[in-house]
């Protein structure tokens, strides 16, 4: 099975601080990645520069065979790597539906009637069709943070990029979030996840991947690397 | 498509009294609103669809201004030939402190354009051609098409530039790009992510915005057969061209239109009653008190009424 | 070596911004304005006998307070609304600056306006050089000043609090400091300085109300030059400029040395906007 992405001796500084370093990382189309570490260690930053938000200083990042660094991120997003932001960024002046329209239009080039009923079949599989209408400004967070993923779902991604969405939901809405991951992971999807929540990540990744300090520190089976004692030392320090 | 009736019907009112004997103040007052709507609409284009600020509004107009003169006075170029270089040239502008400032944080695009004022201001006041520091007088050429002023033709000209910026606005609004730039508005890096090619439409909106301006300007030196960078790099318009759409409501493509009528009338009335010191206040003082208490404008209060009197 | 002092006097003059707009981020584009503001107020003093340099002086906690209020009004209407804030913030200040040039004129007309003292209009005589006092006051008055806060930001606890709060929100609510409360402290002291750098503007050169307009270029150029929210870096920046602005005034005439404050900043936008000391 061909890789999906395939990134090589990834560096970033931000002044004459190295947030990553010699990152390698191999992901196989259709797998469910979690991605790990402590605070600061370099998972935003990582994603930041698979989705382009971030330019990368050393290193190639290939999706599908074809490199893609010196693409800005709305190319990489029409490429078909789609991801959502750890603080939900709706656009507020908008409400649900037309936030999901405005993807529809740029990457899928689908407008009017055709793009109003994609983004309501894509709505009600969040569990969000009663919402359409609604000002995205006024959604709570849970809602915001299914609004984000719907969001990139409108994409129509190979590739999505799960940043913390369910960082400080409830057990309930925790388990609505992740079952919604894992339903569109069915459907062919390669996801990435970031998530502090450790029974989620569990349960979600078929391969975890621990940052540690800007780089690759741990990277196999969920239960062998939630074991392994360079893990433990980077989240509980020496 | 009433839209559109509404428009030519404007444009034909318009005709139709500057070929009448009204009153010449009429025409002289018109203008300046005309010009006000134009100004303000090409300034919502950036401001108020992509959320960047000019400050620069009045290097804009005096290079549309500038360019016109210059037309006339190598070219002997009819009017209409003297406003399409101005549009070109300003937009050109706009373009050049796009590609300049774009990448960098919005606040450094408004200081860009408030560096523009200024260098154009002294490139003018140095250049003998264009009149220098103390400007130039010109003749002009007769008058074409039956009027009997410059101040009525160009009357009827602005009421056509009018409804073109309008229509321009409309037509963004409710377009793709208009989608884009809202998303650009509320959150540039959600759009990159959406697919919105983020870089890209600012620069269209930047020279489209400037492109405007110019037309704003160009007719200038005509309306007056006198420029002087004083005047035409005046401050004045800076301020106007804010004040208009925030006070309007600038989401919408009626926002500058509705704002250009309510300040340009108030002032008028202003300038005639009380003084023209009190005048250049009243605009500051609305903008000040708009932008912190009403920032969505007359438009936004008209919604909020309807929504709240269901 | 006229290039020189008047770079002094120009770091001075931005030395208040280079807090608000570079530490702070605020899009502070009436700063201009306040100093000219703090010029009419020495203007004023000086009616009565005051000297402007005291003058500028007394009135800086007067203007102190002025910067605390306007910063959390600022804050309240602004930075606490989110996302369109970037635009309206923007049009308030400018809106302000603008109101405030009005006042000016309907107060002390368009007229230009100066002050008298026993170092103004007498100069030092070193060899071939005639150096006009008020400009060595003005650079002196200005090293102090860029010293003072330098060491202010780099010694004292709400100093590095001030440099923090503009990196690190988080991190310092976490220490126990209320974020808000110190940028509110940040863009009191910074106009406070104004204060002090418009009694000397009105010392180095008569004034008018529309002066805002050309400082917003030359306080702006020296901060971006500088990088944001270096103090040193604003010193080293205003010297750069001042001498350009000299070599211009004599190889080309008055009216293109006011450009020329735009131009570098225009440069430097384009070229290293991070300035050349910044973070």
């Amino acid at each position: 099975m061909e890789n999906i992405l395939e990134v090589k001796s990834l560096g970033k500084n931000f002044g004459g601080f190295a947030a990553l370093s010699e990152v390698n990382l191999s992901i196989r189309k259709g797998e469910r990645l979690g991605l790990i570490g402590p605070n600061g260690s370099g998972k935003t930053t990582l994603i930041n520069c698979i989705s382009g938000a971030l330019q990368n200083d050393q290193g190639s990042i290939h999706f599908q065979g074809e490199s893609i660094v010196h693409l800005p991120a709305h190319a990489r997003t029409r490429r078909g790597i789609a991801r959502s932001f750890q603080l939900p960024r709706p656009f507020r002046s908008m409400s649900v539906l037309e936030n999901l329209m405005v993807p529809l239009a740029y990457v899928g080039g689908v407008s009017g009637a055709k793009a109003r009923n994609q983004a309501l079949e894509i709505l009600a599989e969040m569990g969000l069709a009663d919402k359409a209408e609604s000002s995205s400004a006024s959604l709570s967070q849970v809602e915001l943070r299914k609004m984000e993923l719907a969001r990139a779902m409108a994409a129509k991604p190979q590739l999505l990029i799960s940043d913390e969405a369910m960082a400080g939901l409830s057990g309930s809405e925790v388990d609505d979030v992740l079952d919604i991951l894992i339903d569109l992971n069915k459907s062919g999807i390669t996801i990435i996840m970031i998530e502090h929540i450790m029974h989620a990540v569990m349960r979600f990744s078929e391969r975890l991947v621990c940052l540690d300090a800007g780089q690759i520190i741990c990277d196999g089976d969920p239960q062998t690397v939630v074991a392994n004692p360079q893990v433990h030392r980077a989240y509980l320090g020496d | 498509m009433k839209y559109w009736i509404v428009s030519a019907l404007a444009l034909l009112l318009a005709i139709a009294l500057a070929l009448s004997g009204a009153n010449e103040y009429i025409f002289f007052a018109g203008f300046v609103v005309l010009q006000a709507i134009v100004l303000a609409t090409a300034w919502n284009i950036l401001g108020g669809y992509a959320g960047y600020v000019n400050f620069g509004v009045p290097g804009f107009v005096g290079v549309g201004a500038y360019t016109a003169l210059a037309m006339h006075l190598l070219f002997q170029a009819p009017i209409l030939v003297q406003i399409l270089a101005g549009a070109v040239l300003a937009g050109v502008l706009g373009l050049g402190v796009g590609l300049l400032t774009l990448r960098l944080r919005g606040i450094f695009f408004s200081i860009a354009t408030i560096a523009v004022v200024f260098i154009l201001e002294a490139i003018v006041m140095n250049t003998r051609f264009l009149g220098g520091a103390t400007g130039l007088q010109l003749t002009r050429p007769a008058l074409a098409w039956g009027f009997d002023s410059y101040t009525r033709m160009l009357f009827v000209a602005m009421t056509a530039m009018a409804i073109l910026a309008v229509s321009v606005a409309r037509y963004i609004q409710n377009s793709h790009i208009g989608q884009g730039l809202q998303a650009v508005r509320d959150s540039e890096e959600a759009a990159e992510c959406s697919g919105v090619p983020t870089l890209k439409l600012k620069l269209i909106a930047c020279a489209i915005s400037g492109a405007m301006l110019g037309i704003a300007g160009a007719p200038l030196p005509m309306y007056l057969s006198y420029v002087e960078p004083a005047s035409t790099f005046n401050l004045h318009y800076a301020v106007i061209a804010l004040a208009m759409p925030i006070i309007g409501g600038t989401s919408h493509w009626a926002g500058p239109l509705i704002g250009a009528l309510i300040l340009g009338s108030l002032q008028q009335i202003v300038t005639v009653t009380v003084s023209s010191e009190l005048n250049v206040l009243v605009v500051g003082v609305l903008l000040v008190v708009f932008v912190v208490a009403a920032p969505d404008g007359v438009i936004g209060l008209i919604k909020k009424w309807k929504t709240s009197s269901k | 070596m006229f290039g020189l002092l008047l770079g002094c006097f120009y770091a001075a003059v931005s030395l208040g911004l280079s807090v608000a707009f570079g530490l702070l981020d605020v899009p502070h584009v009436a700063h201009p304005a306040l100093l000219i503001v703090g010029s009419y107020g020495a203007y004023l003093l000086g009616g009565w006998g005051i000297d402007p340099l005291v003058a500028g002086i007394l009135l800086m906690p007067v203007f102190f307070l002025i910067g605390m209020l306007l910063y959390r009004f600022y804050y309240e209407t602004f930075e606490s609304r989110g996302s369109a804030a970037g635009v309206n913030g923007l049009a308030f200040f400018f809106g302000t600056a603008f109101i405030i040039e009005v006042l000016l004129i309907v107060g002390f007309g368009v007229d230009q306006r100066s002050v008298s003292a026993a170092y103004i209009g007498v100069s030092l005589q070193l060899g071939d050089y005639r150096i006009p006092y008020r400009l060595i006051v003005a650079a002196g008055v200005a090293l102090l000043l860029t010293f003072v806060l330098t060491l202010f930001f780099s010694r004292t606890f709400i100093g590095r609090a001030i440099k923090a709060v503009g990196q690190d929100e988080g991190a310092l609510r976490l220490m126990g400091a209320d974020p808000v409360k110190v940028k509110q402290l940040a863009f009191g002291i910074a106009t406070a300085v104004n204060a002090l750098a418009g009694a000397m503007l009105i010392i180095v050169s008569p004034v008018d109300p529309t002066m805002d307009r050309i400082y917003i270029g030359r306080a702006f150029c020296v901060v971006v030059l500088a990088g944001m929210g270096s103090m040193s870096g604003t010193l080293v920046a205003g010297l750069i400029l001042g001498v350009a602005e000299s070599i211009v005034l004599t190889m080309f005439g008055a009216s293109w040395a006011t450009a020329v404050a735009f131009g570098l900043l225009l440069l430097m936008l384009g070229i290293r906007p991070h300035g050349l000391f910044g973070r």
